[in-house]
Formats: C-alpha cells, structure tokens, sequence
C-alpha cells in the first residue's frame, strides 16, 4: 500500500473483482480489478475512449456491467434495486457537464435530494445546504438559478449538492474538462479541501497538478484495461508501460 | 469610426434612393396605401350589390324567428316555434365549446399516456403506440370522423338489438343511454359532500406540505384527496338514505324515452377529434420528454432519488416547457377542427348558424363574421391563457 495514505485504513470503500462490460459487441472494459481504502484518493487519468468514465459510473450503476464484482461499502451491486439505491445515497457523483437541475434554485436543487430521499424536514435540509454552500464559497447564489451562475459556479454547487446526502465516497467524473481555464482552479481548490478532509475520492481527470498534490494512486487506463497502478511519485516520474509514457509525455507536453 | 474613412463621412450626400431608410419608408406607405384602396373597392363592391339585390344588412335577423329544429341542445330551451336565429347561435356555440373543451381534456390524456408509452423500453407497448400515432397522424381527420360516424357509430345494432347493460344503460344507433338521476328530500347533502371533499383535500394537501417541510415525511395526498372527494358524497349519500331516484330508460319497440342519452353524432365527433389530436400530442410529449438531456436523470440516479419523483420534480417540469407551445396549437387545432362536424350532422356553430341560419337569411357576411369572431374570441383565449402558463413555468436565465 501507498505511503502517502495519511487518512487511509485498512476498511476497503471499493472493492471491483475481474470486472468486464460490453457495449453490444463492444469491449469496454476488460478485467478490472480495483480496491479502494476509506479514505484513500484514486486518480484516474488514459486517453479519450479508454473506459475511464464508464468504469466510474459502473460504481453507483449509472451503467450496468456484465461480468465480475464491484462491492461498495460492503454491498454487492446487482439488479436488486434496493440496493442499488442504497449504494447511490452513500457514493455521490459530480459530473462533466454540472447537471444541476436548471428550474430549480442552487438551495432546492441541495435540498430535494436530502428532502425526498433521506425524508429531512425542509428546514435542516436548507441549513445542511447552506453550510455546504459556504464550504464551496458561494452561500450568496442560494437563491439564483444554475442558468445565472458561471461554469466554476455551477461546478461548485453540483459538489454541494452531493455533499448535501453525507456521501461516504465521492465520485468525480471530468469535473473540471467543461470549464474554463480561469474557473478550473476554484473547482479543484474545493476538491482539494474535501480530499484534506478524508473523503474517499475517485477522480477522473486530466488534471495532472492535481493527481500529484492530492491522490494517493493513479491509476492509468487504456483500451478498457488498467495498465498501470501507482503512487503520483512513481507514476510520473517512473512510468512502467511504454502507453503510460506516451500518454504522458502528451499531456504534459501541452499542460 | 466610419467618419474617419474616406467617403464615408456621417455628412456625406447620400442619394434618397439609395438610402435603405427612405426606401423602406416609401415602401411601407405603398402597402398600406394599397391595402386601404383593396378594403375601400371591397366594401364599396360588396354594399353596392346588396343593395342592387334589395338584401338588408345588420343584425335585426338574429331576432327573427329560426323555425328549423336541432339536433344536439344542451342547457338551453330551444324551440323551433318561438326561438330566434340568437338563439341558434348561443346553441352553436355551446355545442362547439362543450366538443371542443372535452375533447381537449380527453385528447390531452390520450396524448400524454402514448407519449410516454412511446418512450417505453418495452417493445410491445413502444410498437402500440407508435402504430396508433402514425396511423392517426396520417389519415385526415375527416375519413376519421365519417368512419366514427358512419362505420362504428352509425352501425351498432337499432333499438330493438341494443347492446344492454343490465336494464338500465344501452348502447344503439341512436346513442347511449342511461339512467338519470332524479333527486329527492335531502339530496342536497351530496354535493356540499363533495364540495366538502374538494375543500378538504385543499386543507390536507396543504398540511401535508407543512409537515413534509417540518418532519421530512411525505404524505399520500392524491389518494387521500381521492378518498375525500368520492368518499364524502358516498357517506352524505348513505346517511340521506339513498335521497335520489333514478328514470330508467324505457325501451320502445323503436326508440327509447327518458334517462340521459349520449348521441352518436356527438360521440363521433368527441372520439374522432380526441383520437386525432391525441396523436400529435403523444408526438410532442415525446419530444419534449426527450429534450430534457439524458444527465438530468443521471444526476437523479446519483443522488438515488426514486424514478418517480424523478419524473415528476425533475422530467416533467423541464418538459413542460418544450411541450406547452406547440401543445396550444394542437388545442386551438381541435377548436377549429370541431367544424367539420358539419359533415356528421353534429350541431356545432358552423353546422346551424353558418349553416342553416344562413341558408335561411342569406345573410351571409354577417354570419361568417360572427362565425370568424366567435373563433378567433376563443383561439385568443386559449393562446392567452397557454402563453401566461407557458411564461409561468419558463427558466430563468441570466
């Protein structure tokens, strides 16, 4: 196990045992294997099409896969739904494109989840909200709609949304790929704090800075396989397969 | 900046015909120019040749005598004897809105339940509904009606054969019949029941908001409101001791007297425009449920709210607004659709006032002017009332 884990233990968050998907005909994801400590965070990171995304959202079954195990918090994912939905209250998710729900305001769209799901009477629910609004530096928008915000904005509150349910395992997916680059670095800032905190972090992302200020492993995928696993140190400075090189020395070429 | 180009000075002498502002000035003053002298030659054509036929104008035959009789009347005494052209106006006009209104309720349901159904993954219920929508989008809604009319309706079995349930309630060629209901001492209970019921379910739905918001439980207000509007006048009912009668139908050999009675030509109508409309409704619910992005749903699934609140919270209310303008034409569509009830014999305003009135006063412009103001009052109306709804549940945007 990594060294740098400084709020990890032994309890494992995530556990995926020879995973595989297909879409159709189609491979995606070929023979995953994956376990992640409480507390401990997972940067993702491979090039376009690599399954990156799919394999994060196969975590709270926004896709189904077909074959092998993915237990979180102790749960099996299957097809009972029940359980599905418990997994989902405990893991939130932040994604590319914000997905706030734009006929709502910032305050309703942190507090329907809370109010419909976990049964919080109204009044603790705004509370909860508005404290997670403060933590993500933007109590003042409450009562705007997400369409009046700016993209780090929204990005922002779509954390604080997640935040709202008390998840034990955040998962992000590109959260910073559809902002701007002045707006990147107020998202990541908050994803650091949640990261200084001890909150169980999936990442995928391209941030390199990023991976090596904040995760505990990267994790390098390409054609639906992991290809390689290792503390930020070693990743960059010692990459094994020459795909890691080579997606390396692009991505840190342009950034 | 333009000033400082060569030749193009803000002081520069510019042709008037070439200026775009006097051109189009001089062009707008043509058009109105024209169409006032199109109006005058009109009107003076038409007051010209009504006069040279010795045709009186105005209003006064609206108080002249109709002596025709009419098929489908409702709310009103109307008597071929004593009743005026007026009158047969307002029964045209209550028979438009009464088809029109429930045929938008019904086209409405029809529409929404295949639009979803559509969307269904299951492939038989997907295939149903797309098989209804393409086949009634695609053949005119006249054919529609005359087969309603004619091939359905029309052809159920005479009086004598009536399809019958128990003795009471019969379907034939003259209709559908059934018992009405005839009140008796007490009977007034029952609907201060029911408007007790709806009063109520006001009070629980708002309570029920109340503790939602305070204790976070949510309460079952739509069955309970059901319960309280159909269960109080059932109760009132009981403890009246049943304070109604019912007038049965009585079957003659060839017809049928008493009880209410739901004519095939309205029925027709009713059913061919629902039907009709209901498939470009379903069409538009669709996409309007499709619009609303894929993420949205996701974005619910992650925070593990249940598929139906989902729906309801969160699909629904962004779908509105794609669905709400084009769903008013559908409705000012079925209104003016409601015309060619002319051809089934159904007594709408075009049948009788633009119809037989005018056959019988020849006073044709202004019976298709108040024919076309009629439309054009309740197309407004409805546009109004769409528009305000439409701009009420819109986004905010920055």
């Amino acid at each position: 196990m990594s060294e740098a884990a400084k709020h990890m233990n032994d309890e494992v968050a995530i556990q995926i045992n020879g995973m595989h998907k297909w879409y159709g005909e189609f491979h995606v994801l070929r023979d995953i294997n994956l376990s992640v400590h409480r507390g401990e965070k997972i940067v993702v990171c491979g090039p376009s099409g690599s399954g990156k995304s799919t394999m994060i959202r196969c975590i709270n079954r926004l896709e189904e896969h077909q074959q092998g195990q993915i237990i979180v918090d102790g749960i099996e994912l299957t097809n009972d739904v029940k359980k599905v939905d418990e997994i989902r209250r405990e893991v939130g998710m932040v994604f590319q494109h914000f997905n706030l729900f734009p006929h709502l305001t910032v305050l309703e769209n942190c507090t329907l989840a809370p109010i419909w799901v976990r049964k919080t009477p109204k009044e603790e629910a705004e509370a909860t909200a508005m404290k997670f609004l403060e933590r993500v530096k933007i109590p003042e928008q409450a009562l705007k709609y997400p369409g009046q915000l700016s993209g780090g904005q929204q990005q922002r509150v779509a954390i604080a949304r997640s935040l709202c349910m008390n998840p034990r395992i955040m998962l992000f997916d590109e959260p910073t790929s559809a902002l701007d680059p002045e707006m990147i670095s107020e998202v990541l800032d908050t994803m650091i704090s949640l990261a200084e905190e001890g909150m169980t972090m999936v990442c995928v992302t391209h941030e390199m800075g990023f991976a090596k200020t904040v995760a505990d492993r990267v994790i390098f995928m390409d054609q639906g396989e992991i290809i390689e696993e290792a503390p930020p140190e070693e990743f960059f400075d010692n990459p094994q397969s020459e795909r890691t090189k080579l997606f390396l020395s692009q991505i840190l070429h342009n950034g | 900046m333009t000033a400082d180009v060569p030749g193009m000075s803000e002081g520069a002498k510019v042709s008037p015909f070439r200026d775009p502002k006097v051109r189009a000035l001089f062009f707008q003053i043509l058009v109105i120019v024209t169409f006032l002298a199109f109006v005058y030659y009109i009107a003076d054509n038409t007051i010209t040749n009504l006069e040279k036929r010795g045709i009186a104008s105005g209003f006064d035959f609206l108080s002249q005598n109709s002596g025709f009789d009419i098929g489908i009347v409702l709310f009103v005494d109307y008597n071929a004897q004593t009743s005026t052209h007026g009158d047969v106006l307002l029964i045209g006009i209550i028979n438009t809105l009464a088809v029109s209104l429930s045929g938008i309720v019904l086209a409405t349901i029809i529409g929404f339940v295949f639009g979803v159904l559509r969307l269904s993954n299951n492939w038989l219920v997907n295939k149903i509904a797309s098989v209804y929508i393409e086949v009634v989008r695609n053949i005119p809604l006249l054919v529609q009606l005359l087969f309603w009319y004619l091939a359905v309706l029309l052809e159920l079995p005479n009086v004598r054969e009536s399809a019958k349930i128990g003795e009471s309630i019969a379907l034939n060629n003259r209709g559908l019949y059934f018992p009405s209901i005839v009140p008796e001492a007490g009977f007034w209970l029952i609907p201060v029941a029911f408007a007790v019921g709806i009063i109520a379910t006001i009070f629980v739905s708002r309570w029920a908001h109340k503790r939602q918001d305070e204790t976070g439980q949510p309460f079952p207000v739509i069955s309970t409101g059901f319960g309280l509007i159909l269960g109080l006048p059932i109760v009132a009912a009981l403890v009246m001791g049943l304070p109604f009668g019912f007038e049965y139908p009585a079957m003659g050999r060839f017809n049928i007297s008493g009880g209410w009675v739901v004519k095939p030509e309205f029925m027709a109508l009713f059913l061919g425009l629902s039907i009709y409309t209901g498939g470009f409704i379903a069409e538009i619910v669709r996409s309007g449920i499709n619009a609303v992005s894929h993420g949205q749903t996701e974005a619910a699934n992650s925070l593990g709210i249940k598929p139906n609140i989902t729906m309801r919270l969160i699909i629904i209310p962004q779908a509105l607004r794609v669905i709400i303008p084009p769903l008013t034409s559908q409705y000012l569509n079925l209104t003016k659709n409601s015309s060619l009830a002319t051809a089934i014999g159904y007594s709408e305003i075009v049948a009788i006032f633009a119809g037989t009135s005018l056959n019988q006063t020849g006073q044709a412009i202004e019976i298709i002017a108040l024919t076309m103001l009629f439309y054009l009052t309740i197309s407004l109306i409805i546009s109004v009332f769409m528009n305000w709804y439409n701009s009420r549940i819109a986004l905010v945007e920055r």
